[in-house]
């Protein structure tokens, strides 16, 4: 990690002046979360009470409850936002959430641990692999397993570049929410291309269930090397195109600079993680200030922005696809030979030719596929950096094969709880900005 | 707040917890007990300490609320993992903060009785804590105190229940068969 930049409170200076540096800091949040409290942007009404709010003639002045959504081309899904509005400026705004869940943390608490991938790959569909990452690890750390080395270099390729796919899929609606629809069908066709990648080596485009506890369910194809290598050669300059269509573009800068402005202060008090808090300069990355998988080996950039705009968030979403083809481009380089999941044989499954020959592996087999395995009891909680923010997993075990308690920390719900301050203040027709640039995936806000 | 809990003894703690043994006395943090499973750091306060603790946490740097859940140990009543001194109650709220400037984390468990499943909002210290706990109430039925918007967030507002706590009917919907009666 040569990342040079400092965060801006981790200095490594004598301890008196981080002391200082922390109170600052307390003090400077402390007076963001009253100037948010001043300000009120959040609508706490519920259906009812804004019908009578409307019929009682609003706040008296000339204000009205519109309704924005559930099924909506901007709301990325079926967020539904009640915003109240006068004129065409946004007073105050709230999320309405639920439409998509599907009770997926009651759900996994009926899989075993070698079934819980396929659940939790569900929930943001845009970024599975991660999904299946964070309940991947949570459960080898209750389980105390160390994954071979190939096994987690084969994750984090994976992950990266379904990094570059998630944000490929943002600058594509991102540019369809503000009316470059060109933009749209530019960056779906680069995220197909990372999608046939996954095809080639998981069987599926998305809901992949590839990472799973143990390591990888697969070994790299035959020829993979040539298919990174193409996608390295292809996408680059196609990102460059991307800026001379969008960022240099003048109309492009308009309706994003200046939009739906956050500090770091109100960031963090909101609990807002990933390119949403690094937009505001802020710079904090887990995979590089608290590594995981092989993080610590590859060199790379943690992108971060100044004004906290929607600019800023597009910007470095950008930038943060060109650092992870970096980061795809030394894995190439430092790929490890060997396993690709580990050699207990109370967690892998034995190989399907073993299962002919021994008896042994036939036990195994069949019995990890119908009861599972044991895991120790506990509990446990993993985060990785999703394309999102921090996505974690908080798993309770009862020692049985099935977790007590599966819990999915998504970095979308609690982004969500940003929107009504990006908008407040700002004009209708900037919502689509504001909703668009958290990047919110309700599979991962609903569950 | 039991802020001047013996210093010594924390210092005691720390040099026999080296090999993640059962110490005969627990380490203590701001006066709650902490364990230190599989290096992670959590801390048990009660339930009255909860509030304080965090704010205490707040000003030393925990700035950030990253995860706020629940669990029901319904059925699962004796955990092995509790300091001496805390009882296993039915709901546990587990509250995951973040230290950017040491890149540390502490995770919070306070055990929530199932005759009183109330516990203190952290709205007034992490605002971003809102729809997780709205999130825990609608589907622990958990009451948080001093929450601006305590209404349902996932489930509809007329729905009854809590669909997470252990004891929840899941219910099966019976699957019809309107095939063609059998040939004779």
């Amino acid at each position: 990690m040569t990342t040079t930049e400092p965060t801006p409170d981790t200095s490594e200076t004598a301890p008196d002046p981080a002391a200082d540096q922390v109170e600052a800091r307390v003090a400077s949040r402390a007076r963001a979360i009253s100037r948010m409290w001043d300000q009120g942007a959040y609508l706490r009404m519920s259906e009812a009470e804004a019908r009578a709010f409307e019929d009682a003639g609003g706040s008296g002045e000339d204000t009205m409850i519109l309704n924005m959504g559930p099924q909506h081309p901007s709301t990325h899904g079926v967020l539904r936002l009640m915003v109240e509005l006068q004129g065409e400026t946004v007073l105050r705004t709230k999320p309405v959430i639920g439409y998509l869940h599907t009770g997926m943390e009651k759900t996994g608490e009926d899989l075993t641990y070698l079934q819980g991938p396929t659940n939790t790959t569900r929930m943001d569909y845009a970024s599975p692999l991660f999904n299946e990452l964070v309940f991947s690890l949570a459960t080898e750390k209750l389980l105390g397993i160390e994954v071979p080395e190939r096994a987690t270099w084969i994750r984090m390729l994976m992950c990266e570049l379904n990094r570059v796919s998630s944000h490929l899929l943002f600058m594509a609606t991102n540019g369809m929410d503000l009316g470059a629809v060109s933009m749209m069908l530019y960056g779906w066709r680069e995220r197909e291309e990372v999608l046939r990648f996954f095809e080639k080596v998981t069987g599926l485009r998305m809901n992949h269930n590839y990472i799973r506890p143990g390591g990888v369910a697969a070994d790299l194809p035959d020829g993979w090397r040539d298919d990174v290598l193409r996608l390295l050669d292809m996408i680059p300059p196609r990102l460059d195109e991307y800026d001379v269509l969008l960022t240099g573009q003048p109309i492009w800068r308009n309706r994003l600079q200046g939009v739906g402005v956050i500090t770091s202060d109100e960031a963090l008090a909101l609990g807002t993680t990933g390119p949403l808090l690094r937009s505001t300069g802020y710079a904090w990355d887990l995979r590089r200030d608290e590594p995981y998988l092989a993080y610590d080996q590859v060199d790379f950039d943690v992108i971060v922005g100044t004004y906290g705009d929607c600019f800023d968030r597009y910007a470095i979403r950008l930038h943060e696809i060109r650092e992870s083809l970096r980061i795809v481009a030394q894995i190439l380089e430092a790929m490890p030979t060997g396993d690709y999941r580990v050699q207990d044989k109370k967690v892998t499954p034995p190989p399907r030719a073993r299962i002919d020959e021994s008896m042994e592996a036939l036990i195994h087999h069949f019995k990890i596929f119908t009861e599972g395995f044991k895991v120790p009891e506990g509990e446990v909680y993993a985060a990785v950096e999703s394309p999102r923010g921090e996505l974690g997993c908080y798993i309770v075990s009862d020692g049985s094969a099935q977790p007590m308690r599966m819990h999915i920390r998504g970095p979308s719900f609690v982004n969500l709880q940003t929107l009504p301050h990006l908008m407040q203040g700002g004009l209708i027709a900037d919502a689509v900005a504001n909703i668009s640039s958290v990047d919110p995936i309700l599979g991962e806000v609903d569950r | 707040m039991a802020d001047d809990a013996p210093v010594d003894e924390t210092d005691d703690a720390r040099e026999t917890e080296h090999e993640e043994t059962e110490t005969p006395q627990p380490e203590q943090l701001h006066g709650a007990a902490v364990t230190r499973p599989r290096g992670e750091t959590v801390l048990h306060p009660s339930r009255e300490q909860y509030l304080d603790l965090v704010r205490t946490l707040v000003d030393e740097g925990y700035l950030q609320c990253v995860d706020l859940t629940a669990a029901d140990y319904l059925g699962h009543p004796g955990r092995a993992d509790l300091p001496e001194g805390t009882e296993p109650e039915r709901f546990e709220i587990v509250v995951g903060l973040i230290n950017h400037f040491e890149r540390q984390r502490v995770r919070i468990r306070v055990q929530v009785p199932a005759d009183d499943p109330t516990i203190d909002s952290l709205f007034e210290l992490h605002p971003g804590t809102e729809a997780l706990e709205r999130e825990v109430s609608d589907m622990f039925g958990i009451t948080f105190d001093g929450h601006p918007d305590p209404s349902r967030i996932l489930m509809p507002e007329t729905w009854e229940g809590h669909p997470l706590r252990r004891d929840y009917d899941q219910g099966r919907i019976p699957v019809q068969f309107k095939g063609a009666p059998a040939q004779r």
